[in-house]
C-alpha cells in the first residue's frame, strides 16, 4: 500500500464527501421536481399529463452522461456557464426527477381507486384526498424502490467526474495519475462506494420486509 | 313530502355497453327505498350516479334541489349532502377510527380537534362502537368496519344516504349488526337509498322497492310487491333469492 499514504486517503475521503453532498442535492432537488412530475402525471388535465409523460420518456431515454454534457458544455456554449457542482447538481436533478416521478406515480396508482372514491365522496378536494389519504399510503409502497434508486444515483454521481468535478471517482483518478497504482487506488474507491451504498441496500431490504408483513 | 332525489330518463353506458336505459324514480325526504335486482342489472351504477361517482350520458338527476347532471355543479356541495357507504367499507387503513371519522369534518367543515373527537364519539355511539375510537381499521371485524364507515358518513350530516351492497362482503351474523344500524337510521327519518340483496331488510325497513332488470326500472312499488310481485321477472328473482 505504498501508493496510498494518509494524505491520499484523506483526499479520497473528501471526494467521498462530495459524492454524498452531490447525491443529497440530487435527491432533495430531484425529489422536489419528481414530486411535481408525479403530480403532473396523475393530473386529470390530459395535456399536462401528456407533457409530463413526454418529459419522463425523453429523460429516461437519454444516458445520464449525455445529460451532463448537454448541461455543462451545451449550455456553456450558449453563454450560460456554471461551476461544475451546479452543472452536476442540475443534471442529476433532471435525471432523478424523471425516475422518481415515475416511481411515485406508480405508487400512487397502486393505492386502490376506492380510497379516492371514498375520500372524494366525503367532499374532500382532490388535493386533500391526495395529501391525507393517498400519499401516506403511497409513501409506504414507494419507500423500497425509492431507496433502491438512491443507491443507483449515488453510484451514478461518478459520471460527473468527466466534467472535472472532484468527487470520489475523480479524486481517485487524480491520485492515480501521480502514483499510478490503479488496482489499489480504484479498489479503495470502490470499497468507499460500497461502504456508502451497502447500508442503504440493507435499509431498503428491511423496509421491503416491513412492507410485506406489516399493515397494508 | 318534498322530493330528495329524482332520476328522470337517465341513460348511462360504459363504452358500448348500455348499463342504464331510461331509468326514472323518485325518493321523497325521509323515505327509505331499496333497489333490488340481479348482479349487472345496473342498480349499483344507478346509485353511483346520484353522487356523481359516475357521469351520465343523458337524462336528469336532481338531489336536494341540485342538478347533478349540470356540468357546473358544485360537486363538493353535493357530496356534503349525500353520504355513501360501499360494499368494501373503504376505510382509510393508515388512520385511526377517530381520524377516519373526523378527517372530512375537519378538512371540509373546519371543525376543531376537540369538537371533532366529540363528534366521532357521538357517531360511534350511534353505531355502537364508541370503545373502538382509537383502534385501526384492520383491528376491527368486517361488520365493525362497515359500521364505522356508516359513522364516518353520518359525521358529515348528509341529507341523503346511499348504501351500495353494504352487507355483501359479510357473513350472516355480521350482516345482522350492520342491518340493525341501518334500520335504526331509517326509523330516525334518514332519507336512504339502499342497493341490497337482503330481502328481509327491504321488507322490514323499506318504504318502497325499486326492482331493476337489464338497466331498467322493471317494477316499483311499496315493500308489499316483494310478497305479491306483478311482473314474472320479479317473481322469478324473488324465488331465486330465497
Amino acid at each position: 500500500m505504498a501508493g496510498l499514504n494518509l494524505n491520499y486517503f484523506i483526499y479520497l475521503l473528501q471526494g467521498a464527501g462530495w459524492t454524498v453532498i452531490l447525491s443529497a442535492l440530487a435527491f432533495v432537488f430531484g425529489g422536489a421536481a419528481g414530486f411535481l412530475v408525479m403530480l403532473a402525471r396523475i393530473s386529470r388535465i390530459a395535456a399536462v399529463n401528456r407533457i409530463a409523460m413526454f418529459y419522463v420518456q425523453v429523460i429516461q431515454g437519454i444516458p445520464l452522461l449525455i445529460i451532463i454534457f448537454i448541461i455543462y458544455f451545451g449550455l456553456g456554449i450558449l453563454g450560460i456557464s456554471m461551476p461544475p457542482l451546479v452543472a452536476a447538481g442540475l443534471a442529476l436533478t433532471v435525471y432523478c426527477s424523471a425516475f422518481l416521478g415515475e416511481i411515485w406515480r406508480g405508487s400512487v396508482d397502486a393505492v386502490p381507486r376506492t380510497q379516492t372514491e371514498a375520500a372524494e365522496s366525503l367532499a374532500l378536494t382532490r388535493w386533500q384526498t391526495l395529501r391525507d389519504v393517498i400519499i401516506p399510503q403511497a409513501a409506504k409502497i414507494a419507500t423500497p424502490p425509492t431507496v433502491g434508486f438512491l443507491v443507483q444515483v449515488l453510484k451514478s454521481t461518478s459520471l460527473v467526474s468527466v466534467i472535472g468535478f472532484i468527487e470520489l471517482t475523480r479524486a481517485a483518478q487524480v491520485i492515480n495519475n501521480t502514483v499510478f497504482q490503479p488496482f489499489t487506488i480504484f479498489g479503495v474507491a470502490g470499497l468507499l462506494y460500497f461502504a456508502l451504498c451497502y447500508p442503504l441496500s440493507l435499509w431498503s431490504r428491511v423496509l421491503e420486509r416491513r412492507l410485506n408483513v406489516g399493515r397494508r | 313530502m318534498s322530493v330528495a332525489v329524482r332520476l328522470d330518463n337517465v341513460h348511462k353506458s360504459f363504452g358500448a355497453v348500455e348499463v342504464l336505459r331510461s331509468v326514472s324514480f323518485e325518493v321523497a325526504s325521509g323515505e327509505v327505498v331499496a333497489i333490488i335486482g340481479r348482479s349487472g342489472s345496473g342498480k349499483s351504477t344507478a346509485l353511483r350516479c346520484i353522487n356523481r361517482l359516475e357521469k351520465i350520458q343523458s337524462g336528469t338527476i336532481e338531489v336536494c334541489g341540485r342538478r347533478v347532471d349540470d356540468p357546473r355543479l358544485d360537486l363538493r356541495a353535493l357530496r356534503q349532502d349525500v353520504g355513501i357507504v360501499f360494499q368494501s367499507y373503504n376505510l382509510f387503513p393508515h388512520l385511526t377510527i377517530e381520524q377516519n371519522i373526523t378527517l372530512a369534518p375537519r378538512r371540509v367543515k373546519r371543525v376543531h380537534r376537540a369538537e371533532a373527537r366529540a363528534l366521532a364519539l357521538d357517531k360511534l355511539k350511534q353505531v355502537g362502537l364508541e370503545e373502538k375510537i382509537d383502534a385501526y381499521p384492520e383491528q376491527l371485524s368486517g361488520g365493525q368496519q362497515q359500521r364505522v364507515a356508516i359513522a364516518r358518513s353520518l359525521a358529515m350530516s348528509p341529507r341523503v344516504m346511499l348504501f351500495d351492497e353494504v352487507t355483501s362482503a359479510l357473513d350472516p351474523h355480521l350482516t345482522g349488526e350492520v342491518l340493525r344500524v341501518m334500520e335504526s337510521l331509517a326509523k330516525g327519518g334518514m332519507t336512504m337509498i339502499v342497493v341490497t340483496h337482503e330481502m328481509g331488510f327491504a321488507r322490514r325497513a323499506a318504504d318502497r322497492v325499486v326492482f331493476m332488470q337489464m338497466g331498467k326500472v322493471w317494477e316499483t312499488g311499496v315493500a308489499g310487491i316483494l310478497t305479491d310481485p306483478e311482473t314474472p321477472e320479479l317473481r322469478e328473482f324473488l324465488a331465486n333469492e330465497l
